[in-house]
């Protein structure tokens, strides 16, 4: 059988090309693990599930299930449920793998598969599913080892299922209706004082000032609590954020309008002050929406696993990673990474440190050697007793390095810089109205000093800043470059200094593995367990990219340092490495190449080629002299190719570990530069914390994505210049709105000072300064999103 | 002058009462979900035909 890659054909299941073809009712399937999910559907009559959208299936890896039998365990199991009886039961997963209709369907008919499970409802922008089942027919592990087999993984990790981000949104909706209904009711109240009255109306219109009154009264304690409050904790630690001039403006607007009512002698302000808090809760629901899709809040412990076989007496049982204590006897299976520094039992084991050095070669550990946390078991499960309990370890060690904590405190937005300096002015220009007034008419002062306050208040300057960042994020989003919030933009912008990482930022992070020659199927899992022996990284791609786990035993192995590796399997002696050592004619070509021949016939050889995505040149030459350099954890071996692609004064940097690649992040912020590092987010984890903006790329938007503050889809890496730039112009589209917001306080306050403002003034500023600021940024945005990412927005909608 | 008085209150007090139920269709959680709800729609009810169901495969 030819085995050349076909890519014609695409996976029934999960629509990927079948490197592979495996054959069930004439549908295509790249491996048995799709082709077992389209079994159990189609046994149990859920095929709809693949006539809802098309290959709707994740592609399955090999994960081990046994996993979830820690959700038996007590204290594991109380964290996903929400209720708990005999007969009934309701646990919450988080499922990253949910991404289209035939999810939602499947997931909700999981009861078609298991008895036990009585109503299931997913909630797809929590990416959560609700599980109701009983308890005594089906247990918590069978369920989610259910859902696992179908390859939707429940998400288990120490922060699983802890927190539920509920109730701040519905609390933001229920203040905005009651702001938007006192809102309208006070406009229509006050418009017989717009229009102006008879005397003879008089008492009508004490009628609506009263109700005027009560209508302002939930609005001010109520919807516009949240302001008032952030200013009095800003006071309390001697700070001035922009809500302390919004709480000082509602303050004002609110006394002064109560007074004129009790008193009296005027209508008050109340149609600007609920129309003001009504503009603020728009703004800041605006942003609440944006954000909303984007599920950051991971920190580093949710890559450790939430529990681990222990040892109790002659039995394994699971216990929470929390719970391993010194001493304890653990576990571990391939696959699974170590969560503590413990000391290997067994023989041998072979541990893959890629995930915190970067060097893909995994290491092997004997009887006695200490292994780390953050490692990954390859092979066979092994015993080790611990050695240092979880939190003291070198992983969490350098992950709770405080600089991970990203410096939110010295930090201060453009927004909070303005804040200060507006509110200084304010309280000036009111202090000089009242100086000024009491020498001309000193019954006057309490009136104009008010006045000045209510229209300083920064409406219009608190809507800028959301609208303008929220619609960017929009824009970027939309063209597969997520932000974890606004201010990166700001710090996007400030950026001089981008660094790179290699593997599967500069270059696609999967080896590109072919096999020119031909060789049957069953050959191929020779070669597959042959390569299985010998802990060579050439070795290690070549058994990863063949299908198939039927283990063969090898007699014989022997490896030739620097030359290839020999065994027999099924009395056929099978060789693979160089040219030389196969006998085999050299190659031409460009990549690593590794000949195999059985029985000394060469058979052909596999073509290894890390490939550079398209129009990473380009853009690195766009990027001109912000590109300092690269950082990777590979050997230099890849360096020429790299050279080609960075600008000759660039900095390339091999063979560093996450510690190296920190501190070189940190000499350049030494050196005052704003960096941005971009990498794949596991082994430069430490780096993009630490640089002041942390882009992760990923090929797989279904792959849980690490803690970083932007997430780029990979083939929208060769537009990175471009987002820069988009940055750029939200900062000055921001500023641009700020001057506008500004020509209307100038107005505003100018008719303040001279005590011309009167409530129709107010009632009609205030709310034009906030709707055209907002229309304004709005509109710019997306006239520059849609000019410079037009086409890829477009092409990546959702 | 009193009819406007007491017509403003009524109508007050109606508006009100949907806000009322306003707020009480948000506590209840309806507006928790409003994504997924959309895409369940698309779902037929009651069993389907095994070999109804088949797409075309690509070649």
């Amino acid at each position: 059988m030819e085995t050349i890659t076909q890519t014609d054909l695409c996976c029934y299941h999960c629509g990927q090309p079948c490197a592979e073809t495996l054959w069930l009712d004439d549908k295509p399937f790249c491996c048995t693990g799709c082709r077992t999910v389209y079994e159990i559907l189609s046994e149990n009559d859920l095929c709809t599930y693949y006539t809802l959208d098309k290959s709707p299936g994740v592609r399955q890896t090999e994960t081990d299930t046994s996993v979830y039998a820690c959700l038996d365990d007590p204290s594991v199991r109380s964290r996903f449920l929400e209720f708990d009886s005999a007969n009934f039961a309701r646990a919450r997963f988080v499922i990253p793998a949910i991404h289209c209709v035939s999810c939602i369907w499947l997931l909700e008919n999981l009861r078609k598969l298991e008895p036990g499970i009585l109503r299931s409802e997913v909630n797809y922008a929590h990416k959560s599913v609700v599980i109701d089942f009983n308890p005594s027919r089906v247990s918590l592990s069978q369920i989610a080892q259910r859902a696992a087999t179908l390859g939707y993984a429940p998400q288990i990790n120490l922060d699983a299922g802890t927190s539920k981000p509920k109730g701040a949104n519905q609390q933001l909706i229920l203040k905005l209706t009651v702001a938007a209904f006192c809102f309208g009711n006070v406009m229509l109240f006050s418009f017989p004082e717009y229009l102006g009255l008879d005397a003879a109306d008089l008492a009508l219109q004490e009628v609506f000032s009263w109700l005027n009154l009560a209508l302002s009264i939930p609005v001010f304690f109520y919807s516009g609590s949240d302001y008032l409050r952030s200013a009095v904790t800003a006071f309390t630690q001697r700070r001035i954020n922009i809500d302390v001039p919004i709480a000082l403006g509602l303050i004002a607007l609110m006394a002064r309008s109560t007074w004129d009512i009790v008193t009296g002698t005027g209508p008050g302000y109340f149609d600007s002050l609920t129309g003001l808090v009504f503009f603020l809760l728009v703004g800041r629901w605006f942003q609440g929406k944006t954000y909303e899709s984007l599920a950051f809040d991971r920190d580093f412990k949710s890559y450790f696993p939430l529990a681990v076989e222990r040892a109790d007496g002659q039995d394994w049982r699971p216990v929470v990673v929390h719970e391993i204590r010194e001493g304890d006897t653990i576990r571990i299976r391939n696959g699974e990474i170590i969560p503590a520094d413990s000391r290997l039992l067994d023989d041998k084991a072979l541990i893959d440190y890629s995930f915190v050095t970067g060097e893909s070669a995994p290491v092997e550990a004997r009887a006695g050697d200490l292994v780390y946390a953050g490692g990954r078991l390859a092979g066979v499960p092994v015993r080790m007793t611990v050695v240092r309990k979880i939190a003291q370890s070198y992983l969490t060690s350098l992950w709770n390095n405080q600089v991970f904590q990203k410096d939110t405190k010295d930090y201060r937005s453009v927004m909070d810089k303005i804040a200060t300096r507006f509110t200084w002015a304010v309280v000036i220009i009111a202090v000089g109205t009242a100086i000024a007034w009491s020498m001309k008419d000193a019954s006057q002062v309490w009136l104009n000093v008010t006045a000045v306050l209510i229209v300083a208040c920064p409406c219009a300057l608190a809507l800028t800043a959301p609208f303008t960042y929220g619609n960017m994020m929009r824009v970027f989003g939309r063209a597969g470059f997520y932000l974890k919030n606004a201010h990166v933009i700001e710090r996007m912008a400030k950026t001089n200094a981008i660094v790179f990482d290699k593997t599967g930022t500069v270059t696609h992070g999967k080896e590109k593995v072919t096999f020119i020659g031909v060789l049957a199927e069953d050959e191929l899992l020779w070669v597959k367990n042959l390569a299985a022996c010998s802990t060579h990284p050439l070795s290690r791609i070549v058994y990863n990219s063949i299908a198939g786990s039927q283990p063969i035993k090898v007699d014989k192995f022997v490896e030739f340092e620097g030359q290839g590796i020999e065994g027999t399997v099924r009395d056929h002696k099978v060789r693979m490495g160089s040219a030389e050592f196969t006998g085999a004619d050299p190659v031409s070509k460009q990549g690593t190449t590794v000949f195999v021949s059985i029985d000394g016939i060469v058979r052909g050889y596999f073509a290894i080629g890390t490939s550079i995505r398209p129009g990473i040149a380009d853009m690195i030459r766009r990027l001109g002299e912000k590109c300092k350099g690269l950082v990777s954890g590979d050997s230099a071996a890849g360096g020429t190719m790299m050279k080609d692609i960075f600008p000759a004064e660039a900095d390339l940097r091999f063979a560093q570990s996450p510690q190296d690649k920190l501190d070189y992040v940190r000499d350049l912020q030494a050196q005052g530069q704003v960096v941005t590092m971009v990498g794949d987010g596991l082994n430069d984890a430490g780096a993009l914390r630490q640089c002041d903006v942390g882009i992760a790329v990923t090929d797989d938007t279904g792959v849980f994505t690490p803690a970083s503050d932007g997430i780029i889809k990979g083939d929208m890496m060769r537009h990175l210049d471009t987002f820069f730039n988009l940055s750029n112009s939200a900062v000055k589209i921001l500023y641009a709105g700020f001057v506008i917001s500004f020509l209307y306080n100038v107005v505003a306050l100018s008719l303040a000072v001279s005590g011309h403002l009167t409530p129709l003034h107010a009632a009609i500023l205030m709310p034009l300064s906030s709707i055209s600021v907002v229309a304004f940024s709005t509109i710019a945005v997306r006239l520059a999103g849609s000019r410079k990412l037009g086409a890829y927005i477009k092409t990546n909608a959702v | 002058m009193i009819i406007i008085v007491l017509l403003i209150s009524i109508s007050l007090l109606i508006a009100l009462v949907f806000l009322g139920i306003f707020w009480w269709t948000v506590k209840s959680g309806q507006y928790d979900d409003v994504v997924t709800p959309s895409m369940r729609m698309l779902f037929e009810d009651g069993p389907k035909d095994k070999k109804a169901d088949s797409k075309p495969t690509k070649s």
